[in-house]
């Protein structure tokens, strides 16, 4: 993706909380299932008065006198008579009516969203304590494209997601586009969505999975195909060759350090899966699992004190001295 | 020899010989080592009733942390470890500690009264499933204050809660309380089903059984099916791969982190139903009582609880949609959740229309009743909506499912309170205070919908679970400082309640020994009722009981007086069948259960603790188990011949 096409992505405000609902549908699947929600509810409420109602009346419907009469002046104890049976009856088959009705509607939309239509983009996610790793298969190795936390769609285009999990039980969640799904350890489940306008999804994991699993957020970048293609062909290139001594310290820094431990930078030795892979991290909106944004100040604090921002997290805070700090910096926003 | 039935004949004096010689008989020893004796059901019952509103008066003060925290964005009153702590006791406690024995304990309180019998069915096995409770719920609230609380969910999730991901003994104290508490609720089940079927009063045939102990056998009979297999998965399952290496949920080696959710929701679905059914038969009584008229549809109301008790075992998957479940597979569950609700409307209708008919008194139990409507058929209906396969996918795990279940359980704490209000004269021989009564009904229905109502919203907004707190930018504030004011209403409430129960347990009003003029029989013994319970065991006459006597109300003679006897009746028509030799009152449960602490206890460190249990368990056993000598019996009934 070209510079300015970021730079107009971010000048959009993030329209919260429009941008992380299941209330402002983005697709077909979200929109269906917000049909279904506010049949629903609409429902929901009409029962609901109904049945307060009768209970409300009965309770306070005018009476004959004598309240407190003494037991054997008192009516009969037998309640109700036939009038009263037909009621119950009738109560009972109105609900079995409605029962069905949402029953019918709840397998149509089900059957309406299930299968994924043909020609979907697979994309590979993998959940891990607490962040997103998110993948775009090619046939061939040097074309696959490894990112984190934030996944690029082309509107109009069904996406079909390989979910996975590296640790523990996780599920993925983007509310305005579709429902969520697991991510289980020894098991793969697919999930397919399709966004029509073009916008930036937020969404978090839905399954409790730990310490951090608050701040375990993604954002779906939905653009035009031409964006969206653009944008998958820059991240197919290998990490920038630092151009100045600053950045080439940058690189320095980070390949002695502990840095390299965990995390990969496609066209230097750094190759460690165990941390979101930085080859385009400079590209990216936020860090820290859509934590904070993707700013200078923010990166130089989650790297000196990740622990303070996520308490639990895996990333340890680092001893590092200002200058190498600041050239680390520098070379990690080249990393476009 | 059977017990014979005669017309009531007996003379002043005659009755006052006897209740010396009854109270004689069935009063515990004074002082401490009574109260360490105890087998009585009453006392051991509201032991049980006020344990388990502590617990839920601790539970409660972890959500209100809890709501503290969440009141606005990125708070750091309490970091992520302590809210996991907060929240997976707050719900475990709820669950395992307040829910499922209150509605236990007040059973063991009232069946034996309402039945007509002088004591419930093993009251010894009655005692040492308080103090197994009283163990495991100490265990549980005292890791938690020594921050060494579990921390992942009171579902306990694999492979988060085994041993790669929960290093530590957190987990474990989880799965040994869970131990506890399952003891506990199985040994209740037991004796109340047995008192229900085996000790009713003459003529108290099935089908003229107060709705409150139907619906209590029906809740006996769903843990005896349920609960055996929490304690499967948590202390064989998991403590398994937790302490001794099996891998039953390690994918690596063959294992299925699968089975763990469904081996739990298997237990923790007709969990959801163990608490509500109860409630149910509480709606039926206060319903009953405060109109004046006996329940509209008997038949109808108790075939329904037995319905609702079968089909709440075939609910378990909704809880797992968003897993690798089938579509097929899925859509029964879809079925079976929607079909649920029928039995359960068709009770709020038989219950409007037995208000309808009736004259209803709006005193507070009967307010309670109401609240219960008005909040509970939320709930009722939100389970409607999440039991969709593609709407649970949106709202599983968020917001709108803690709205949904909070109605339904709170659902069911309604009643609860009503019913305090109803029996509370009968427990203490007090009113409650009306007017503080229907400020408590007031402030916690008011409470209670502000807190939960916004979260349906908040959920659908994308607020999901179990986040110990949310960026500034999602817009979550608002309502999230909402329901935690909401959560203040509720604590006030709460307050209001303790303040009253406090105030009139001393200087209460004077109540009757039938002060609500209601039919069951509980309220023909005294208030307090004496140890013995009834001076004549009744013979019932109709559904209705105090109502329909007649004048000249049969009564039960012929049971011993000198010695713990009680009355054996047949299951179906109760027909008076045998006398039975009810035990003293003995040390042996507490020793007994003291000796199974100190098997689960250690089995939180080490496999030993089975070697060093079996070693505890033996000696209390053996006592347990002593034979008792006729003689024995004989010499006691002269040495109280004597003495009268």
């Amino acid at each position: 993706m070209s510079a300015d096409a970021l730079g107009t992505l971010l000048q959009q405000p993030l329209q919260f909380p429009g941008a992380h609902s299941a209330l402002a549908p983005a697709g077909p699947q979200a929109e269906r299932v917000h049909a279904l929600w506010q049949f629903m509810w609409i429902v929901s409420a009409v029962v609901w008065v109904v049945v307060v109602l009768a209970a409300l009346y009965a309770t306070f419907r005018r009476r004959m006198p004598a309240v407190d009469a003494p037991l054997e002046q008192r009516e009969p104890l037998s309640s109700g008579g036939p009038g009263m049976l037909t009621a119950v009856i009738g109560a009972t088959a109105a609900t079995i009516v409605v029962l069905f009705v949402f029953l019918i509607l709840d397998f149509r939309t089900g059957r309406a969203l299930t299968t994924p239509p043909a020609g979907a983009l697979p994309i590979k996610v993998t959940g891990h304590q607490w962040w997103w790793d998110v993948q775009y298969p090619s046939s061939r190795p040097d074309q696959i494209v490894t990112t984190a936390n934030e996944i690029h769609v082309p509107i109009g285009r069904p996406v079909v997601l390989e979910l996975a999990s590296a640790d523990v039980i996780h599920s993925f969640w983007p509310p305005n586009l579709v429902g969520k799904r697991d991510l289980i350890p020894g098991y793969t489940s697919t999930l397919w969505f399709r966004a029509d306008s073009a916008g930036l999804y937020r969404g978090q994991c839905a399954e409790f999975c730990g310490y951090q699993h608050a701040k375990m957020a993604f954002y779906i970048v939905a653009e035009p195909p031409e964006k969206f293609t653009a944008w998958l062909a820059q991240q197919r290139d290998s990490a920038h060759t630092p151009a100045d001594s600053l950045t080439r310290r940058g690189r320095e820094v980070f390949l002695s350090s502990s840095c390299v431990m965990c995390h990969s930078i496609q066209g230097t030795p750094a190759g460690s899966r165990v941390g979101p892979d930085l080859t385009h991290l400079g590209s990216r909106l936020t860090i820290a699992a859509g934590t904070l944004p993707n700013t200078r100040g923010n990166l130089a604090g989650w790297i000196v004190d990740p622990q303070s921002i996520k308490p639990g997290a895996e990333m340890p805070s680092n001893q590092i001295s200002p200058d190498d700090l600041q050239a680390l910096l520098a070379y990690l926003e080249t990393l476009r | 020899m059977s017990a014979e039935t005669i017309e009531l004949a007996s003379t002043a004096e005659d009755d006052t010989r006897m209740r010396l010689e009854l109270e004689r008989t069935w009063s515990g020893r004074p002082g401490l080592i009574g109260w360490l004796t105890t087998t009585d059901h009453k006392r051991v019952g509201l032991r049980y009733i006020i344990t388990s509103f502590a617990f839920f008066i601790l539970a409660g003060l972890n959500a209100g942390l809890m709501r503290l925290q969440l009141a606005r964005p990125e708070s750091h009153i309490v970091g992520p470890d302590r809210y996991d702590q907060l929240f997976t006791v707050h719900g475990t406690a709820m669950m395992f500690l307040f829910a499922v024995p209150m509605m236990t304990a007040l059973g063991l309180y009232f069946v034996p009264l309402m039945v007509g019998a002088r004591n419930i069915a093993f009251p010894r096995l009655n005692a040492f499933g308080y103090w197994t409770y009283l163990i495991g719920g100490c265990l549980l609230f005292g890791a938690l204050y020594l921050n060494t609380g579990p921390d992942t969910g009171w579902f306990a999730y694999v492979p988060l809660s085994g041993p790669a991901f929960s290093p530590g003994k957190r987990v474990d104290i989880w799965a040994q309380m869970v131990t506890f508490t399952e003891i506990a609720a199985l040994v209740g089940a037991i004796e109340i089903i047995v008192t229900v079927f085996k000790n009713r009063a003459p003529g108290m045939s099935l089908n003229r059984m107060p709705l409150f102990v139907w619906a209590e056998l029906v809740t006996a009979f769903m843990i005896l099916f349920a609960l055996p297999w929490v304690a499967l998965g948590s202390t064989v399952f998991l403590a398994g791969d937790r302490l001794i290496g099996t891998h039953l949920f390690n994918p690596a080696e063959g294992g299925d982190p699968l089975l763990w959710q469904h081996v739990f929701w298997f237990f923790g679905h007709p969990e959801v139903y163990i608490v509500f059914v109860p409630a149910l038969g509480m709606v039926s009584e206060i319903v009953q009582s405060f109109t004046r008229r006996e329940v509209f549809g008997y038949p109808a109301l108790v075939l329904a609880m037995i319905a609702q008790g079968f089909l709440s075992f075939g609910l378990w998957v909704h809880h797992m949609f968003a897993t690798t479940v089938p579509e097929l597979g899925a859509s029964f569950f879809t079925a079976t959740s929607a079909m649920i609700a029928i039995p359960i409307a068709l009770q709020i209708f038989c219950w409007i229309a037995t208000i309808w008919n009736g004259r209803p008194r709006l005193r507070t139990p009967m307010l309670f009743v109401l609240g219960f409507v008005i909040t509970f058929v939320i709930g009722g209906l939100t389970g409607v909506m999440v039991a969709s396969v593609p709407f649970d996918l949106q709202a599983h795990d968020t917001y709108f499912v803690v709205a949904h279940l909070h109605y339904v359980l709170l659902g069911a704490v309604f009643p609860m309170f009503g019913i305090f209000y109803y029996w509370f004269p009968k427990l203490t021989g007090r009113f409650l205070d009306e007017r503080l009564g229907k400020l408590h009904f007031w402030l916690f229905i008011i409470g209670v919908n502000l807190t939960f109502f916004p979260m349906h919203f908040l959920g659908l907004q994308g607020m999901t679970r179990r986040i110990y707190t949310y960026l500034p930018e999602t817009g979550w504030g608002p309502l999230n400082l909402l329901a935690s004011c909401g959560a203040l209403v509720i604590v006030l409430s709460v307050l209001v309640f303790l303040a009253n129960a406090a105030r009139s347990w001393r200087t209460g009003a004077l109540a009757g020994d039938n002060p609500w003029d209601a039919p069951s029989l509980e309220w023909a013994a005294s208030s307090p009722p004496r140890p013995y319970n009834f001076l004549h065991i009744p013979v019932v006459q109709g559904r209705a009981a105090l109502w329909s006597r007649t004048p000249d109300w049969p009564v039960v003679t012929g049971l011993r007086t000198d010695i713990r006897e009680i009355l054996v009746t047949t299951v179906l028509d109760a027909a008076p069948d045998s006398r039975h030799r009810h035990p003293d009152d003995t040390i042996v449960p507490l020793l007994t259960a003291l000796a199974v602490g100190a098997t689960f206890i250690p089995l939180i460190f080490t496999p030993w603790g089975v070697v060093i249990g079996t070693a505890c368990l033996l000696p209390p056993l053996v006592a347990w188990a002593w034979p008792r000598s006729p003689e024995h019996d004989e010499q006691r009934s002269e040495e109280q011949g004597a003495a009268v």
